[in-house]
């Protein structure tokens, strides 16, 4: 096999100017719609900017580009909503305002503020003046509603802004009418088109006269990105009020009527569910209760409190048939994971080999809104509300189980407390729907936090093998080996991409395999590059956590890159800068070492780690300092997890074209939270065919003690890229890489397995898994501060 | 059914409910108040906490029959009438400007558990830093952490 040294890499030209140009000059096709009031709408899917693949810079051993350059996740989901038909409206409404109903779901993300911008900087309005509201379930829109990914503002920027910009232009043309001016001396600002002799008109006020008689397709012309004034500002959530006076309304907050409150009693096993119930009378005389009924899952309860329905439900004496996984545990997964893994193909003996081989034990994804969901069943009918983020696909499951039509049901989008991944899935209302048309009354269903724990979906085991060969100063090969617990994707999200994944390169992918091939780059000049994934279904409840495989790859291939650097004698960060394929990403590399003083001289005991990422359209570097000094590693808080602290993380992202940078470090500021739980802190142990953690006690996600004091996020704001890549998911991966490194330099230690204290002594007493709810205690008075 | 009075709010409120219903229900599933939230039931995350009598506590944690006629309860709902001026309370101010919540669910218990955190200080004579901070146990999934933390201090000053 030829190696090279490799050469210094040459800053080269971007071709920055060239697709902006192209921008300016592309119009666009919109739709006018036939309305009483002006309406326009625009496709999902249809129009993109330009979206070209920088070149590679002039490395040696330049590794081909892998699939997720070319076409990653953010590109299937996006194609996948091509063919459905012109959707997405804009409405000027005679109030003044403009309504848009997006058709995502907000668990937070700020998607809702985004989108207000983009139609603001169109239509030259406060983005006060513009509603966003989260569509119901709407069929029709097919793929187009469906939020995963990343990839809400990625599929939907342009088509918003063209609908907008087709309003903002029909509307400046009623004016003109009305104002006897032509349209070019006409300024439009705050829902106000004025003209040079002063008069004014408002939006709300030309609305009907701008509404189009007949349905007809229309060119428009954006707006150019140099006379931006909303897009690339910050700017405060919308319901930033509402959240913190208590008057945002989640799910369990609803007042239908009555809809009372509905919790299941679910087996010791994972997924075991009920033969029999040996009390229900005696149950069903309980205080506050309502109705007792045995469903799939487990048996329902309703009552007037969920504290009573809980004591109920730890009441009932039932008889359980054995789970999914009867008996099983982290060594018996893992002996199975072992036997699914891929051989690694090229030959140890090139030049130097190194290997590794890490573990990653099971993770939750549960959000601190616990998953819930409120069913209205009628004889023909039904009503759903809850957080779902495939509505359409949540309403054709429910309406298969209820045996009445997909539009028979209605489903109301809430606003979820959370997602992470956990809200791709329904399950919530796939049982109140069920347990509302078995009691035959409204319910309000919500899992207590040790389902959520123990039963609710987790990021899958996986075992991640890498192999490099290292030839003098260059790279001849470096291949992964991922071996998972199989992945569930939900309906919504596997048609999504099984339609549109026969167009990655290689074609006619599975579905897990599709997200593997799409989202997985090796991001350095690396010779002979290839990655594999191999999943083993075990009959878990999985699901796309939050950045899906990234957070385990990219541990274990920034640990395998440090190694590299250390067999060549050269610094992790200079191989990093060195090797890595494109300008665009090694110029985020470098500015992170430069903001972060990569370097500097720590004490012992404490180190710095660097870690990259490319994924979703962007790039991401994070250089974290890690303190693992006794004194730090062994602090006591009760009932919590300490062990090595991260006390400083610069992080440098290139998301593309930024709508609000408060929103996007607000989303890098959750991923490296994410990611020293994933690394650090938080696992689930498997025991005897359960988890064992039953709630935040059990569960150490990140705390106030264990978050970094010091983060310094940089949001790049003059990207090559000329359109919005994805955020919601691109805080964690470069964090987990950038401490798992950290730990190696300031230990000497290379873990075998994350998170690293996964094997430590628990500390804490498991609560039983019989009763299953944990009894709430009693002394609250004594806790008082 | 036993009665249950006190006060909410600043509002007397009376509910008939058996003694060991935990507060956290009585307030909202009975009274309708849904500010505080549920996230674990055992005192553990901290997502309702709420004041009583002016101090930080725990509803789900506490029976209604333990609660006096007396007992002033407040939610996120009550905080900002609980300073003189009307508006919102300082550190509600102090989170909008620091644009602290991400999906908001956590918030309100974060809310109440810093001002009851930055009370607890001032009274003991204590700078409000990141070590007092620290000992705050609410947790927010969505890891807004470092928000809280500016905000605090923000907050704090205008206290
Ligand atoms: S619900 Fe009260 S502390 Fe978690
Ligand atoms: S903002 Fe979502 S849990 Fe804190």
């Amino acid at each position: 096999m030829p190696t090279h040294r490799a050469t210094t890499t040459r800053s080269r030209p971007t071709a920055e100017p060239a697709h902006r140009a192209d921008v300016k000059r592309r119009s666009f096709l919109g739709l006018l719609v036939a309305a009483p009031v002006l309406v326009t709408a625009a496709e999902i899917g249809r129009q993109t900017l330009v979206d070209s693949v920088p070149d590679a810079s002039a490395v040696a051993l330049p590794s081909a580009p892998q699939p997720a350059e070319l076409y990653d996740l953010l590109d299937v989901i996006r194609d996948s909503a091509r063919p459905t038909a012109n959707l997405i409206t804009v409405k000027v409404n005679k109030d003044g305002t403009v309504s848009f109903a997006l058709p995502r779901s907000d668990n937070g993300q700020g998607i809702i503020t985004s989108t207000q911008m983009i139609i603001a900087e169109e239509m030259n309005l406060d983005p006060d003046q513009v509603v966003v509201t989260l569509a119901d379930a709407r069929p029709e829109l097919v793929f187009n509603q469906l939020t995963g990914g990343s990839s809400t503002t990625f599929s939907t920027y342009t088509p918003i802004r063209v609908a907008a910009a087709l309003a903002q232009g029909r509307l400046l043309g009623a004016a003109a009418n009305e104002l006897d001016q032509d349209v070019s001396v006409l300024t439009s600002r705050q829902g106000l088109i004025t003209g040079p002799n002063g008069r004014s008109l408002p939006f709300g006020d030309l609305t009907a006269k701008a509404a189009a008689p007949v349905t007809e397709a229309a060119n428009v012309v954006l707006k150019q990105r140099e006379k931006f004034t909303v897009i690339g500002k910050n700017r405060t959530k919308s319901d930033a009020l509402a959240m913190v006076t208590g008057k945002k309304k989640f799910t369990t907050d609803l007042r239908i009527p009555d809809a009372l409150p509905t919790v299941i009693c679910r087996a010791p096993d994972l997924n075991g569910f009920p033969r029999s119930v040996g009390n229900l009378d005696a149950v069903r005389a309980m205080p506050g209760v309502t109705d007792v009924v045995k469903v799939g899952s487990g048996v329902a309860v309703r009552a007037k409190t969920y504290g009573q329905a809980i004591d109920a439900v730890d009441a009932l004496e039932v008889r359980w048939a054995a789970g999914t996984v009867p008996g099983a545990d982290d060594e018996s997964v893992l002996r199975k994971l072992r036997a699914a893994e891929l051989p690694l193909a090229v030959p140890k003996g090139v030049g130097t080999t190194l290997e590794s081989d890490t573990v990653f034990y099971f993770r939750s994804n549960s959000s601190l809104e616990t998953n819930c969901a409120i069913a209205d069943v009628r004889a023909n009918s039904a009503t759903i509300w809850g957080p779902a983020k495939s509505p359409i696909a949540a309403q054709n499951d429910i309406a298969r189980k209820l045996g009445i039509p997909q539009n028979a049901v209605t489903f109301h989008v809430m606003e979820g407390g959370g997602s992470f991944g956990r809200k791709l899935f329904y399950d919530a209302a796939l049982e109140a729907a069920e347990v509302s048309k078995a009691m035959g009354k409204p319910v309000k269903l919500m899992w207590t936090r040790a389902d959520d724990s123990r039963q609710g979906r987790v990021h899958p085991m996986a075992t991640t093998r890498v192999r490099a060969n290292v030839v003098g100063d260059a790279v001849a090969s470096f291949e992964i080996r991922h071996t998972s617990v199989a992945t569930e994707t939900n309906p919504g999200l596997s048609e999504a991409i099984t339609a549109s994944a026969q167009k990655a390169p290689g074609g006619n992918l599975t579905v897990s395999e599709s997200i593997w091939e799409t989202t997985q780059v090796t991001p350095y000049n690396v010779g002979v590059s290839t990655r594999f994934l191999s999943e083993v279904d075990m009959r878990f409840n999985t699901s796309s956590m939050r950045n899906i495989y990234s957070p385990d790859v990219a541990t274990a291939r920034e640990l395998m890159v440090d190694r590299i650097a250390a067999q060549m004698g050269k610094d992790p960060y200079e191989f990093r800068s060195e090797f890595t394929k494109l300008e665009r990403w090694k110029k985020v590399v470098d500015r992170a070492a430069k903001e972060a003083d990569w370097g500097k001289s720590m004490a012992d005991g404490t180190a710095q780690g660097i870690g990259m990422h490319v994924e979703y359209k962007g790039v991401a570097c994070a250089v974290v300092e890690l303190d693992c000094r006794p004194e730090t590693v062994n602090r006591q808080i009760r009932q919590a997890r300490t062990g090595p602290r991260v006390t400083k993380v610069t992080y440098v992202v290139d998301v593309g074209l930024v709508i609000n940078p408060r929103g996007v470090r607000a989303q890098m500021m959750g991923g490296i939270n994410d990611a020293l739980a994933m690394t650090l802190t938080s696992s689930l142990h498997l025991t005897d065919g359960h988890f064992v953690e039953a709630s935040w006690d059990n569960y150490f996600y990140t705390r106030q003690w264990n978050t970094p004091p010091e983060m310094n996020i940089i949001v790049v704001e003059d990207s090559d890229a000329p359109e919005p890549g994805g955020v919601g998911e691109f805080g964690i991966a470069a964090t987990c890489g950038a401490i798992a490194c950290a730990y190696v330099r300031a230990t000497g230690k290379t873990p075998t397995y994350f998170p690293l204290d996964h094997k430590d002594p628990l500390p804490f007493t498991p609560y039983p898994t019989s009763p299953p709810v944990p009894p709430s205690p009693t002394n609250g008075l004594e806790t008082t501060f | 059914m036993p009665n249950h009075t006190f006060r909410l709010n600043g509002e007397p409120v009376n509910v008939d409910v058996e003694d060991d219903v935990r507060l956290l229900w009585v307030i909202r599933d009975l009274l309708g108040v849904t500010g505080p939230k549920y996230g674990c039931g055992i005192n553990v995350c901290k997502a309702c906490t709420s004041h009583i009598n002016g101090k930080a506590f725990n509803p789900c944690s506490v029976p209604v029959g333990a609660i006096k006629p007396t007992d002033e309860v407040t939610t996120i709902e009550g905080l900002a009438a609980t300073e003189a001026g009307g508006g919102l309370h300082p550190m509600q101010q102090a989170w909008i400007d620091n644009d602290v919540a991400q999906c908001g669910y956590c918030q309100p218990g974060q809310i109440m558990a810093a001002v009851a955190k930055v009370r607890q200080c001032r009274a003991e004579g204590r700078e409000v830093d990141d070590a007092a901070i620290e000992e705050l146990r609410n947790i927010c999934r969505c890891g807004t952490y470092n928000r809280i933390r500016e905000a605090i201090k923000a907050g704090a000053e205008k206290m």
